[in-house]
This record gives structure tokens, C-alpha cells and sequence, in this order.
């Protein structure tokens, strides 16, 4: 079998020194070019699982191996400049224009100004802003607006690998299904390779080629959504259906009978 | 009125070269220990509570004892340093000051900092780890940019505090615009302290406005505000000192420095010695508002090079004796060891004495039949004692108490002005006045004499440092004035600028002390 791109080898973490573990014994496999949909409760782990990936955490148990390569054997200040990172927060340099948030690790890296100019015109395409949103303060942005900003900043630097924990979680959801939708399309044409935590199952079987479902810490199933669904996890089984339930009962609703 | 704000301007170059060296040099020494300590303790809530505990506990002690503090400190220092590189520190004038502000500007900073960089949204940290940034790149590119405008209005208020409290530096010996208040205040010269405080609150108003405009830079983003407020305050500081520098470079290390007591007569005395050696051709700065325990160590340190004292001063706190030998043998006693013990050279009296004396209401004391100090201890219990500020700690009272059983019913302390006034309006019975004090023969006042001999002798005399011992030029311009001050004329002198009208500088009592000599 070829060596997948992220490597997760029974990982642990524990934030009180052994007495709970937030994240337990999880294996997980994740090939070049997948989307993988990271679900689960609040609290299960996923943020936590998803941090370890680029050492924003450091896991107790087990090791992490990007391409082959144990993360935790390289600095970890470059191996993120290596791997796009965007979450909820977004967290937009506040004293930086919109250009120069997204040249941060261009610059980190030592690009020319020339390539970092021409770069963030091209991201600013990539992520449809207008070009003259350059030269704008953070503060002035909107929501959407800003966290396009966080894509185009994660992905300034051409990393092969975008690790996403709930980038649309504070979106209205018309917004949010076409910035899910815009990201995919992105994934696709850069062939990125991505893990995305969400909790909202239906934008996880709308975006993932996979899901991974986690619970305590645990996780229960990983699989393709169609997969998942016929789960003999009763757990799995009962969260793969609710976004079918979702949408039968809103149908109903809307044709304006009762359930 | 006119004349001594003609004076002020004068001493003006001088004393705010020193203020601003001074204040700068501890608000970028508080900066440069203050914003790494920050750091850390923004890091580390180990360091944290420590550190801002500590800065505050600093801000509780008065800032003249903390200068004052100082002076110990670095004797204590300086002593177990010596055997060790050879040589200690100056305990006296730049060097304490410049530490104890230092301390007193870092509250401000450290806390602000803390805030600063604690305060800032986890979010936008997160990001800077997540894209790769090392510590020290998140420091200078993301912490220090979002906490500076914050940490400046903190530097802002440090500044405005050292700027006032340098003001408190003088009494160690550091030029600085407190010379003014601290003479203004002796002399009753209200012209001066005035100028003193309008001139050090001009500076201190001056830098929050410059600081001001950084951190409004800082604020917006605005790099031509930042750079403008940062130009004002280096041109500033570089035309503060400018003068001063331009005469130092005229003299190099060739000024002689004269110290002087925080008292008029010594003010006056320091003036005419100034003006001898300036008339010599010598470049001249005086020290003065020094303490009397402070100063002789100043001279024998060699941070001044010569000053008038009093032979009876010297006896007890410089040789530590308690017998009280004739006035003559006390001289020669110690010339000598004056010079084995310290190198200090004393070149002679100057011919009056400043003794300690009881002194009463003439009309007082010729109702109560008192002439004398063993006449007034029957008395005693029934009146109050009023005296100067030192007067009751001083060996010389304790002196005076055992050899007359004095016991006064209440003792009152005074700074020298309003032990005068006490004593007018009969807050006082008795005052501890000096003899050479022109206010004696002007309030007509009858000074008690001391037939034990309990109080040594105070004959002013005239000393030098070790290291202007073989100085020919200093022994010139002393050697007249030895034996030729009687004390009449140094009363007179002493009056014109205790008096309240018409009052005189220190300069212009010397000039009619000089005009005196044969
Ligand atoms: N820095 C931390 N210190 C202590 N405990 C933590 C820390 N981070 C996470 N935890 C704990 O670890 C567990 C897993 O948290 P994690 O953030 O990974 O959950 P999550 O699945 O991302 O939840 P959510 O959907 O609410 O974001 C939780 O119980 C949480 O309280
Ligand atoms: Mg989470």
C-alpha cells in the first residue's frame, strides 16, 4: 500500500497528566488529494486530533508522520509554514492590510516582493475578493469576507496540506454553503489534500469524499459517507441519518403539512 | 525680584542638561528592563506576580527616600567592591539617582506591557503560530506592534513621573531643576521654587505630548506621527544638553566643583569661592542641597572638590568623638586627622563660627532672668523646645541635655524658616538657632551661652578633596578668604537672603562678602 499522505498512528493526548485523554488510540489514514470530514460532538477531539498535525499541539501517545516523515522530527515553525491552517477564529493580523496578512508565510519564507506581490493578486482571485481589498484593514471586512482572507493566508505559501477546524462555524448559512462550496472547487483544482472538523453533518457529506466520526476522544468510524451510513455502529448510523431526517422534515414543513 | 529671576535664568543651562540627562537616561534604562521583564511575565504567570508585586512595592516608598536609599546602598556596595576591582562606585549624585529612578519608572511600563501583551485576542496568536512564526517572530511582528500603543501610554506616565521626581535628586547631589526648589525653599526664595517647578512641569508637559504623539502613531498605524514624536523628543534632549556639553568641552575635567549644604550661608559661601576661581580663569559648577553626612563623603570621594564645614560637625560624625577639647586644639586635631584618615586637605578657618545655640526672645529671656543654658533648665519643663530638622537626633542635643538636665516640656521640630516664625509667634519658648544666623541680630534675639562647654567648637573651615590636595590654582583662590570672614559680616550676608524683603541671592551676598576681604 502507498504511504498516505497524513499518517495519524494511535494518538493520545491528555491535557491533566494522564487522568483523562481528550484524544485516545486513534488510527487515521488520509491520501493524497482526499477531503476528509472530521465529525463528532462538542468536545469529542477533533480540534484537539486536528492540532496535532501541525504540532499546535503535541500528542502524549503515538506519532504523527506527514509524506513519510515524523512531525514531530522536524521544527515545528516550518512545518507549518509547510501546511495551510484556518479555523473558526480566523485571526487576521489586526495591524496588517488584507496583502500583507496574506504574505505572512511567503514572507516568513523569503520570498521576493515581486513573487509576494503577484501572489496575493492571485489569491485574491483564488478566493474571490476584489483586487483593491489589499489595501484594507481587517476591521473593515466582513465576516465572509474576513475568513476568505484566512483561506487565502493559508493558502499564500502553496502548502499541499490545508487543515481546517470549523472555518465556516461563525457564517449565516447562505454564506457558509458557498464558501464550503468555493472551498471544495479551490481543493480540487490546487489538489490539496484536506481535513476539515465541522459538526454540521451536512455540510461533512456535502464537502467530504470522507468522513472520520469521533466520540470521547475515540474514533468510532471512518469511511465514505454512503459507507458510513450503513454503519452497524448505532451511534455512526443514527448521525449518518439525521441530515436525511434534516431534510425530509424541513420539505415537509415548507409543503405545509405536520410531522 | 527681577535679580533673582535674572539669577534662575542663569543657573538654567546647567540644571536642565542635568534634569533631562538624568530623566532620559532612567526612562530608557526602566525601558530596557522593563519591557523584557514584561514579556516574561506575560509568558509566565511565575514571573508575573512577582514582578508587578515587586514594581509596586517600589511605588510605595517615597520617591525622596528611595533616592535617599541609594546612598547607602551603594556605600555598602562600593565597600565590598574596593577590595575586590580596586575601586567602588560614586554613592553620591548621578548613579543613585539614576537607579532609584529607574525603579520608580518601572511600574508604569511593566504593568502596561503585561497588559498589553496578555490583552491581545488568542486568535490572532493562534494564526501567527499556525502560519509558521517562530517565538521571537511573533514577538516583534505580531505581540510588540498590537501591545505598543498601550505599553506607550504607559511609558507616557513614566515619564511625566521621573521627569517630577527628578526634581527630588538634588539632596544626593545630582544637578537637576529641584536645585532651584530645594534652595527656593531654604532661602524663602519663592521666586525660585516657582521657576523650579514651572520649569520642570514645562519638561515634563513637553515629553507627554512628544510620547503622546507616538503612541497615537502607534494607535493609527502611523509611521510619520511615530517618527515625528520620536525626532521632537531626540532633538529636544540633544538641545537640553547641547549648552551644558558646549561648556565642558570649553573646560574639560578642569571644572572644579564646589559643594554646598542645603542652608543660605552655604549657598553663599559656595558662590564666593565659584566666583574667586572663575575670576582665576576656572571653569566652576557648584553642587549644592547636599546633606551634611553626605557631603564630606562627596569630598573625600573626590565628586566635589572643596566646600566650607564646621570643625565641631566634623569632630563627632567624621572622627566619631564625643569629648569636646578647646577650639584650637580641636583645629590642629583635626587638620591631622582629617588628612591621615581621608587625604582631605583642611586649608583654615575662615574666621566665625556657626555653632549650635539656644536662643530666646530677648525680652523672654531677661523676664525669666535666663543668660545662660544653666539658668534655663530650672525653666525648662515649662517651655518648648523648638529646633531645626536635625537638631533633635544630632550628638550635640544629647550633649546639651545630660550636662544641663534639660528636659523642655514638648520639642518641636522645624525646617530653619519657620523655626524663625515658631519662635515669633510663640509656638516656641527656645530655638536652636545657628550663630552665624543673620536673623539672630535682626529679631533681636539673646543667644544663651554654654558655660560647660557641653557643644564643641563650629569654626567654619575651608576644605579640599584629596585629589585637588597639590592644586595651585584652588589653593590661590582660597587661601585669602582663611581668617578674613568675621562673623558680623557673615550675619549680614546671611540676611540678605533669609530676609523677607528686599531679599538678595546667594551670589549677591558673596559679593558683598568679597568686597569685605583686605
Ligand atoms: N488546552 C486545553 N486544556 C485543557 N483541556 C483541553 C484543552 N483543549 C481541549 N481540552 C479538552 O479536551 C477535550 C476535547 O476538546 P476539543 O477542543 O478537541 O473538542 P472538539 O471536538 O474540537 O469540540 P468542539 O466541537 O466543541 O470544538 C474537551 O474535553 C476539552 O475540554
Ligand atoms: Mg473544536
Amino acid at each position: 500500500m502507498v504511504e498516505p499522505l497524513i499518517a495519524l498512528d494511535r494518538i493520545g493526548k491528555s491535557f491533566d497528566g494522564g487522568k483523562s485523554f481528550a484524544v485516545r488510540g486513534v488510527d487515521l489514514a488520509v491520501a493524497r488529494g482526499t477531503f476528509l470530514c472530521l465529525v463528532g460532538g462538542s468536545g469529542a477531539g477533533k480540534s484537539t486530533l486536528l492540532k496535532t498535525i501541525n504540532r499546535l499541539i503535541e500528542p502524549d501517545e503515538g506519532e504523527v508522520r506527514l509524506d513519510g516523515r515524523s512531525v514531530a522530527a522536524q521544527a515545528a515553525a516550518e512545518l507549518r509554514r509547510g501546511i495551510g491552517y484556518v479555523f473558526q477564529g480566523v485571526g487576521l493580523f489586526p495591524h496588517m492590510s488584507v496583502a500583507e496578512n496574506i504574505a505572512v508565510t511567503p514572507r516568513l519564507l523569503g520570498w521576493t516582493k515581486a513573487d509576494i506581490t503577484a501572489r496575493v493578486g492571485e489569491l485574491l482571485d483564488l478566493v474571490g475578493l476584489p483586487a483593491d481589498f489589499g489595501a484594507r484593514f481587517p476591521n473593515f471586512l466582513s465576516g465572509g469576507q474576513q475568513q476568505r482572507v484566512g483561506i487565502a493566508r493559508a493558502l499564500a505559501a502553496r502548502p499541499p496540506v490545508m487543515l481546517m477546524d470549523e472555518p465556516f462555524g461563525a457564517l449565516d448559512p447562505l454564506i457558509r454553503a458557498d464558501l464550503g462550496s468555493a472551498y471544495r472547487a479551490l481543493h480540487d483544482r490546487l489538489g490539496l489534500t484536506t481535513v476539515m472538523v465541522t459538526h454540521d453533518l451536512q455540510e461533512a457529506v456535502l464537502l467530504g469524499d470522507r468522513m472520520a466520526v469521533m466520540k470521547d476522544g475515540r474514533l468510532l468510524a471512518q469511511g465514505e459517507p454512503a459507507e458510513l451510513l450503513a454503519s452497524s455502529d448505532p451511534h455512526v448510523a443514527a448521525l449518518m441519518a439525521a441530515p436525511r431526517r434534516m431534510a425530509e422534515r424541513v420539505a415537509a414543513r415548507l409543503e405545509g403539512g405536520h410531522v | 525680584m527681577s535679580d533673582q529671576l535674572a539669577a534662575a535664568w542663569r543657573m538654567l543651562p546647567g540644571a536642565l542638561a542635568g534634569h533631562v540627562l538624568l530623566s532620559a537616561c532612567a526612562l530608557l534604562l526602566g525601558l530596557a528592563v522593563s519591557l523584557p521583564l514584561a514579556v516574561l511575565a506575560a509568558r509566565h504567570a511565575k514571573v508575573r506576580w512577582p514582578a508587578l508585586a515587586l514594581a509596586s512595592l517600589v511605588q510605595t516608598v517615597p520617591s525622596l527616600a528611595l533616592l535617599a536609599l541609594f546612598y547607602p546602598l551603594l556605600l555598602a556596595v562600593s565597600a565590598v567592591m574596593r577590595p575586590l576591582i580596586g575601586h567602588g562606585l560614586p554613592a553620591l549624585g548621578f548613579l543613585p539617582s539614576l537607579l532609584a529612578l529607574t525603579l520608580y519608572s518601572m511600574l508604569p511600563i511593566l504593568r502596561t506591557g503585561v497588559a498589553g501583551l496578555t490583552g491581545i485576542d488568542p486568535a490572532v496568536l493562534e494564526a501567527a503560530d499556525g502560519a509558521g512564526m517562530t517565538a521571537s517572530q511573533k514577538l516583534w511582528r505580531v505581540q510588540a506592534p498590537l501591545a505598543a500603543p498601550v505599553v506607550m501610554a504607559g511609558v507616557r506616565t513614566a515619564a511625566v513621573w521621573t521627569i517630577g521626581a527628578a526634581t527630588l535628586s538634588t539632596p544626593v547631589g545630582q544637578t537637576s531643576l529641584g536645585d532651584y526648589i530645594f534652595s527656593g525653599l531654604q532661602t524663602e526664595n519663592w521666586v525660585y521654587v516657582l521657576f523650579g517647578c514651572a520649569a520642570s512641569a514645562i519638561l515634563a508637559l513637553t515629553a507627554d505630548q512628544l510620547l503622546g504623539l507616538i503612541e497615537a502613531g502607534a494607535r493609527r498605524r502611523d509611521g510619520r506621527r511615530m517618527a515625528l514624536g520620536a525626532a521632537g523628543l531626540v532633538i529636544g534632549v540633544l538641545a537640553c544638553l547641547a549648552p551644558a556639553a558646549a561648556g565642558q568641552i570649553g573646560a574639560p575635567s578642569r571644572t572644579y566643583v564646589i559643594g554646598a549644604k542645603n542652608f543660605s550661608e552655604q549657598f553663599t559661601l559656595a558662590a564666593l569661592i565659584g566666583e574667586r576661581l572663575e575670576a582665576d580663569g576656572a571653569a566652576v559648577s557648584i553642587k549644592q542641597g547636599l546633606g551634611s553626612a553626605v557631603i564630606f563623603r562627596a569630598l573625600a570621594s573626590g565628586g566635589i572638590d572643596a566646600y566650607v564645614d564646621y570643625s565641631g560637625t566634623l569632630w563627632t560624625n567624621v572622627l566619631g568623638r564625643r569629648d569636646t577639647p578647646a577650639p584650637a586644639v580641636m583645629l590642629a586635631d583635626l587638620k591631622r586627622e582629617l588628612m591621615a584618615r581621608h587625604g582631605v586637605v583642611m586649608l583654615g578657618p575662615l574666621g566665625f563660627e556657626n555653632a549650635y545655640v539656644l536662643a530666646m526672645e530677648s525680652g523672654r529671656a531677661r523676664a525669666l532672668g535666663v543668660a545662660n543654658i544653666a539658668d534655663l533648665a530650672p525653666h525648662a519643663p515649662d517651655l518648648t523646645l523648638g529646633s531645626d530638622l536635625e537638631f533633635l537626633s544630632r550628638p550635640e542635643w544629647t550633649a546639651l541635655k545630660s550636662a544641663y538636665g534639660l528636659s523642655f516640656r514638648a520639642e518641636r521640630s522645624y525646617s530653619p524658616t519657620f523655626m524663625y516664625s515658631a519662635l515669633k509667634d510663640g509656638q516656641a519658648d527656645v530655638i536652636s538657632a545657628f550663630s552665624s544666623d543673620g536673623r539672630i541680630a535682626a529679631d533681636g534675639l539673646t543667644v544663651l551661652a554654654d558655660p560647660k562647654h557641653a557643644i564643641p567648637s563650629y569654626d567654619a573651615v575651608l576644605l579640599i578633596s584629596p585629589k585637588r590636595a597639590n592644586d595651585a590654582r584652588l589653593r590661590r583662590a582660597l587661601a585669602p578668604l582663611i581668617g578674613e570672614i568675621d562673623v558680623a559680616s557673615m550675619r549680614q550676608a546671611n540676611l540678605m537672603v533669609d530676609r523677607d524683603q528686599d531679599k538678595r541671592t546667594p551670589a549677591q551676598a558673596a559679593a558683598l562678602l568679597e568686597s569685605g576681604l583686605r
